[in-house]
């Protein structure tokens, strides 16, 4: 009986763990929609994702896959510093948006870099929905 | 009495354990002191400021280098490194609480001298830092891929992380073991 109950409440966990991923993400869209993001387009983030944006000297070409790769499911490295970074696609790192606050925080920073401003709700939106899929 | 020896069995075993713990920290207390800056456990620290870069030590800087760089993250090196402002003070007391001016480590102590005129923000521009690492041709560090530039510590220094830089443990990619 004992075993049993151990069992079913590692399922729990399990099933919970799992479940966390996809929650900050429905939540985070929600948010964004919230914020006059009608339209989340997958097909939008991707192009935005492959971009390449024009930044000052030495990076006069920039776009996310800079430091992250045009396939999320390898590691990037970080185009200045040269740091692994680790796989953006929750398939094959299921660490990845799972917390909201770091999602928002990095949305922030890397958007700045990439693009040279902050991007709107309905931009994170699509980028969201693109990265959560891969 | 038998309760007594069963104390007593308590006790040595205690003082055989603390015993073996103390002299292992110590040891490696011992070579840090010399040869490192002081090793800080700081989960908050290592995941806002570690991302990018390994996490640099605090003791590798002096107060007023820190606290400006602290007021600048948004344009970072060029890179965007903004962080919320409750996290943003919470790091910058603990950077200035164990900053190279606070330390008596040996080596903070060589990193907490700065050239008079100008606060820096890199330890690579530090007098200290420049004066240890000027017979290290560039084709090694901004020549060489696997380095790419000084800021990278643990590419040569393979116990960066740990704050350890002992010769010992310095190995260049691409060229081996330093021996000078
Ligand atoms: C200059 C390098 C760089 C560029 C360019 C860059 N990123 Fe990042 N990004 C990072 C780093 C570093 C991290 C944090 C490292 C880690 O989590 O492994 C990160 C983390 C993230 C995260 C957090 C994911 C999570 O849940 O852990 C998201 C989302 C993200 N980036 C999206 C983007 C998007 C969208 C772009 C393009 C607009 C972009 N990044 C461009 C360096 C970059
Ligand atoms: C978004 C990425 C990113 C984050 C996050 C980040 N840094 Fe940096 N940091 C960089 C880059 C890029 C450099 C320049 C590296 C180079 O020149 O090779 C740098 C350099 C530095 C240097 C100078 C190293 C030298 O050359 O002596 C210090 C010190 C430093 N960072 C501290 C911090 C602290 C403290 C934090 C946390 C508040 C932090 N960094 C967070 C990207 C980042
Ligand atoms: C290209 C490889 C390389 C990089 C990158 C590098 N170092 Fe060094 N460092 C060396 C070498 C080689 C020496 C020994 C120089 C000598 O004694 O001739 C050294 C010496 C030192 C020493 C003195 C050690 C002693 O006991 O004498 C310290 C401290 C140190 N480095 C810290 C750093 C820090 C901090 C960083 C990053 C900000 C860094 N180093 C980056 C190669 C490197």
């Amino acid at each position: 009986m004992k075993r049993i109950s151990f069992l079913f409440s590692c399922l729990y966990l399990g099933a919970t763990a799992v479940q966390a991923e996809s929650v900050a993400v429905t939540r985070l869209l929600k948010t964004y929609k919230s914020q006059g993001a009608t339209t989340a387009s997958r097909d939008q983030g991707k192009i935005m994702w492959q971009k390449q944006y024009s930044g000052k000297s030495p990076f006069n070409t920039r776009s996310c896959a800079s430091c992250h790769e045009t396939d999320l499911k390898q590691s990037g490295k970080h185009v200045k510093t040269k740091k692994v970074i680790k796989p953006m696609a929750p398939s094959v790192n299921p660490e990845r948006l799972t917390d909201i606050k770091e999602i928002e925080k990095w949305f922030r920073r890397n958007c700045k870099w990439t693009l040279g401003r902050e991007c709107s709700p309905a931009e994170k939106a699509s980028l969201l929905t693109y990265i959560s899929q891969q | 009495m038998k309760k007594l020896s069963a104390i007593t069995m308590v006790l040595l075993v205690g003082i055989f354990g603390i015993n073996t713990a103390c002299s292992d920290d110590d040891w490696e207390d011992r070579i840090r002191y010399s040869t490192g800056v002081k090793l800080l456990e700081n989960p908050v620290y290592k995941k806002e400021c570690g991302d990018c870069h390994m996490a640099y030590h605090p003791g590798l800087l002096p107060a007023a280098s820190w606290q400006k760089l602290m007021a600048g993250l948004e344009d970072h090196f060029d890179d965007n490194a903004e962080l919320d402002k409750e996290l943003a003070q919470q790091i910058t007391q603990f950077l200035l609480d164990n900053s190279a001016d606070k330390s008596d480590y040996r080596r903070s102590r060589h990193f907490r001298n700065m050239a008079r005129e100008k606060v820096v923000i890199r330890i690579t521009e530090l007098p200290y830092f420049i004066h240890e690492h000027d017979e290290i041709p560039a084709r090694l560090v901004s020549g060489n891929k696997e380095v790419n530039s000084f800021s990278h510590c643990n590419a040569c220094h393979k116990k960066a992380e740990q704050a350890s830089f002992r010769e010992h443990d310095i190995f260049i990619p691409g060229y081996g073991k330093w021996d000078d």
